[in-house]
């Protein structure tokens, strides 16, 4: 059953790929990036038991953060460009 | 204070990452802790007036109620996915908001985005502004038993 | 009590996974940008909640299962901010509503 839910994550990885590469808008291709890198966590939680690594859940755990620091830096230089607003 | 809270939830955070219980490792652990704090020190970015939530029944059974919402609007989005017979009619909506609290409205806003077939995109003083996927969940929204229910949690 | 553990955790897996598939699938199929923010709010809301239930039943008991818990929470935590985070930014990128009064909105807002 773990088995099942590693390849359900990764056809999920591989169709918001698909929408990360149609875009059609710059928004759409980073709220595909978001649902990656959320999967990308479930994945290496649920892997890393199913293959028995060891320290798996800590990685999980930095992707995670990173991955929402990342989301929201990118965001913010959709959102006000690069260099034309110092905050 | 607040530095002093800090570097405990940081010292707790490490020790559950860690798992290591042997001294010399729990005094590194400490000194990283401290270490950290001092940084943000440095930094003078530790919120100010941080709140710290203490959990009282109220809040809980609102986080179980919100757990039954969630479910109910994932099953909801769900067969609109799936179900092309179904119809799906995306929309904005001002979302008059009674509640005046920071804390209140935070959670409001927030509760709103984590159920799925609504997302706050602003909040303005006396109004979101609500994006949907369908006018169900709108309705629910307005219908204000989320509001009265968080208005009752009284933080 | 053994087999009833792992029946539980079968069955969140199972619903995880298939949420987590119909979110993918709505991020393909929903016709605009905030829509298809809804549609990734349905695979992670639930989808990653049920998937860690499903794991933590299948654990021993250990600093790992508050692990699990820590990171299920910190989604929880961060999803919505982060949904709320690109709707705004997209109204700002003039992503938004295209009606009459949405004009308006997108004036007041900046």
């Amino acid at each position: 059953m773990l088995n099942a839910a590693v390849l359900a994550i990764m056809v999920t990885m591989a169709l918001a790929l698909v929408r990360a590469f149609m875009g059609p808008t710059a928004y759409d291709r980073l709220l595909a990036a978001n649902l990656f890198g959320t999967k990308t966590v479930l994945l290496i939680a649920l892997a890393g038991h199913a293959l028995d690594w060891s320290g798996f859940l800590d990685v999980a755990l930095l992707y995670a953060m990173v991955n929402f620091v990342g989301t929201i830096a990118v965001m913010r230089f959709f959102e006000y460009g690069a260099g034309e607003e110092e905050e | 204070m607040h530095y002093l809270s800090v570097s405990l939830i940081l010292y707790l955070f490490w020790l559950i990452l860690s798992g290591h219980f042997t001294p010399l490792l729990l005094t590194l652990g400490a000194l990283s802790a401290m270490l950290s704090t001092w940084l943000l020190w440095r930094m003078d970015k530790v919120d100010k007036t941080a709140v710290f939530l203490i959990p009282n029944l109220a809040l809980l059974s609102y986080g179980f109620w919100l757990l039954w919402e969630l479910v109910k609007a994932n099953i909801n989005v769900a067969r609109r996915i799936w179900d092309p017979a179904l119809p799906v009619e995306p929309g904005w909506a001002r979302l008059p908001v009674t509640v005046s609290s920071p804390m209140q409205k935070a959670l409001y806003a927030n509760s709103i985005t984590l159920t799925p077939g609504t997302l706050t995109a602003d909040v303005f003083d006396d109004h979101f502004l609500v994006h949907h996927l369908c006018k169900q969940g709108l309705e629910e929204l307005h219908e204000g038993e989320m509001e009265r229910r968080i208005r009752r949690t009284g933080i | 009590m053994n087999l009833l553990l792992e029946g539980l955790s079968a069955a969140c897996l199972l619903a995880g996974s298939f949420l987590c598939i119909t979110g993918g699938v709505g991020l393909l199929r929903l016709p605009d940008f905030f829509s298809r923010v809804h549609a990734a709010g349905v695979t992670e809301t639930l989808a990653a909640p049920l998937l860690l239930t499903g794991l933590m039943l299948q654990m021993d008991w250990s600093l790992d299962l508050l692990k699990v818990l820590l990171i299920m929470l910190f989604l929880l935590a961060t999803n919505p901010t982060a949904s709320h985070a690109m709707a705004k930014a997209a109204l700002h990128g003039g992503q938004g509503p295209n009606d009459e009064k949405a004009e308006e909105d997108k004036g007041s807002i900046s």
